[in-house]
């Protein structure tokens, strides 16, 4: 089932095409990546399926109804970029608020706080947290109410690799649940394993929407293979191959997808002139700037 | 209405420790001190008792002061929580814009009433203290209070509305300032101003008490000098208030109350984030 649909949306910003024709569906129980330069229109995607930016043109659905509508707020949860609280508050005080808000008993504060590992400090003011712990402050708030959408907007910036790792096993308990998950981020290398789908976002144009294989596959960017040869070895091997010496015994050689199992097949030939082969898939690197770049030209 | 009265008692706390209570109950206890130390020299037999003539020392006071205290609470309102980032995630928040403002807006009011309480009951404590036949201006002292939130409210609206209507915190600070200086100080001057040049004319008569009726601040003043004639003597527009049912006045001071408070949450509608 569908949670979100965006069809032909467009934002302007004066003369600025912030959003230009974007169409994009986010199933229940789906992760999907929305990946992007800075500016390249993913916070005022989210402002607007949330209801609190109005668009131009085309149309957003949230499980059939407009953004911003009642309906839609009280089953759609949000983690803004650089989430700020009242520094004032305790983080329990911020929480309790927040599912009074939703129309939840206060007294869960305790425990969402203690699923994004803040108990020992919940008591303390916001104003003493590092932006680590208000990203934890900002996702127990997300957790509320068993959302069904969730827009988060580099959720993990900021965070440690271990956070990290909390964070998306968090929000893979979500999806098992059914929560339709939109989440946005600069760096493809920090999704790769935890979402379904990337969609790749450049100059408000969405300029590729699939699983990562299927991207990679689309690309058909060069694979790279490197080879160790057999001590002195090293210069017949590479002149065979039609590949590089790096040093004494490296040597490196590229090829096509379609041309792998060929490159190997005659690696496998050159027999005990070879000690080891790794087979090196073009960078997520690589795969982002192909598909951000593309649209540019 | 559980909301509303969450969003509430968190806005009083926040307030209650950026020292926001602390400031106004000190801004307006500190006044009215000041103001029954200077009072308490003999002013001559008035035949009127000490706490009647506070009343109407503490009426020019509020004038200033509430205006003041509610324009500085407000200003900050929304358009710091803009600046800030907290005010985008509040409204992906199934609550209407109209009861997180209604919060602000009960909070800030707790507040003022806080201090106006404090102020006022330093000066009546001081008035009580040299003149036991005070108990006869308490009807007065009831009046000038909860018109002051009144008055209060009003003010509280304006700084909203100006605080939706700017995307900065400081824009807005510099637009309060300049309303409260329009609308407490130089509207007066003005008036004034015409009245002498005017000589007893058209403007005098017509124009000048319904220009005073229009300033919520004018109209305070007007409706609790008003309800007690011995008092004219001290007001420098005593004898125009004479001319002004003090209902009218009264009637002024809650429309401006209501109408700011629309106006705030129209404007509050209107904000992007
Ligand atoms: N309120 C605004 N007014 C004018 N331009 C804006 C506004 N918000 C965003 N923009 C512009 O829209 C573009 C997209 O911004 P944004 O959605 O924040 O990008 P991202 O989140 O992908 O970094 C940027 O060029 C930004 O400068
Ligand atoms: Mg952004």
């Amino acid at each position: 089932m569908k949670i979100l649909i965006l069809s032909q949306l467009t934002k302007l910003f004066g003369p600025l095409r912030a959003l230009d024709a974007v169409d994009l569906e986010v199933a229940a129980g789906e992760r999907v990546a929305l990946l992007g330069h800075n500016g390249a229109g993913k916070s005022t995607l989210m402002k607007i399926v949330l209801g609190i930016l109005d668009g131009n043109g085309g149309t957003v659905q949230v499980a059939g109804h407009r953004p911003g509508e009642r309906v839609a707020r009280e089953m759609t949860a949000y983690l803004p970029e650089n989430v700020a609280f009242h520094p004032a508050l305790t983080g329990r005080e911020q929480i309790r608020l927040y599912l009074r808000l939703k129309g939840e008993p206060a007294a869960k504060a305790a425990e969402l706080l203690e699923r994004v590992g803040l108990t020992a400090a919940m008591d303390r003011r916001i104003g003493t947290y590092s932006k680590g712990m208000r990203q934890r402050v900002g996702l127990a708030q997300a957790l509320i109410g068993r959302p069904k959408l969730m827009v988060l907007d580099e959720p993990t910036s900021g965070l440690d690799p271990v956070s990290r790792h909390d964070f998306y096993t968090v929000l893979d308990d979500l999806a098992r649940e059914g929560t339709a998950i939109l989440h946005s981020s600069h760096a493809l290398t920090e999704v790769e394993a935890r979402t379904d789908r990337i969609a790749i976002l450049s100059r408000g144009r969405l300029v590729a929407n699939d699983t990562l294989a299927a991207l990679r596959q689309a690309a058909q960017l060069p694979i790279q293979i490197h080879l160790v040869a057999r001590h002195g070895e090293a210069d017949a091997v590479a002149a065979q191959l039609g590949g590089t010496r790096r040093n004494g015994s490296r040597v490196e050689l590229t090829c096509q997808p379609a041309a792998k199992l060929a490159s190997l097949s005659a690696i496998t030939g050159l027999g005990s002139a070879i000690e080891d082969v790794d087979v090196i898939p073009p960078s997520l690197e690589a795969l982002y700037t192909f598909y951000s770049q593309g649209s540019a030209q | 209405m559980s909301r509303l009265l969450a969003a509430a008692a968190a806005e009083f706390r926040i307030a209650l420790r950026n020292r926001w209570v602390a400031i106004a109950i000190t801004m307006m206890v500190l006044f009215a001190a000041v103001l029954s130390a200077a009072g308490t020299a003999p002013t001559g037999d008035l035949g009127v008792d000490r706490l009647t003539i506070t009343v109407a020392s503490l009426t020019s006071l509020g004038v200033y002061l509430v205006p003041l205290i509610a324009l500085l609470m407000s200003f900050d309102a929304i358009a710091g929580e803009q600046e800030r980032g907290t005010l985008a995630l509040v409204l992906t928040y199934p609550v209407q814009r109209w009861q997180l403002v209604a919060a602000k807006f009960l909070a800030h009011l707790a507040i003022l009433a806080l201090a106006v309480v404090c102020g006022y009951g330093v000066a009546t404590i001081a008035a009580f203290a040299v003149d036991p036949r005070s108990l006869a201006g308490l009807a007065a002292l009831f009046r000038l209070t909860w018109t002051s939130l009144l008055l209060g409210a009003a003010f509280l609206g304006l700084g909203y509305t100006v605080s939706a209507l700017s995307r900065r915190s400081g824009t807005a600070a510099a637009l309060v300032i300049a309303l409260w200086l329009v609308m407490i100080v130089l509207f007066d001057l003005a008036l004034l101003a015409g009245v002498v040049a005017d000589n007893g004319g058209v403007f005098t008569t017509r124009i000048f008490p319904l220009a005073l009726l229009a300033n919520p601040a004018d109209a305070f003043r007007l409706f609790n000098l008003a309800a007690s004639e011995a008092t004219s003597a001290a007001a420098g527009i005593g004898g125009a208030a004479n001319a002004i049912p003090p209902l009218q006045a009264l009637l002024s001071l809650t429309l401006w109350a209501i109408a700011a408070f629309l106006a705030a949450i129209a404007a509050f509608r209107r904000v992007q984030s």
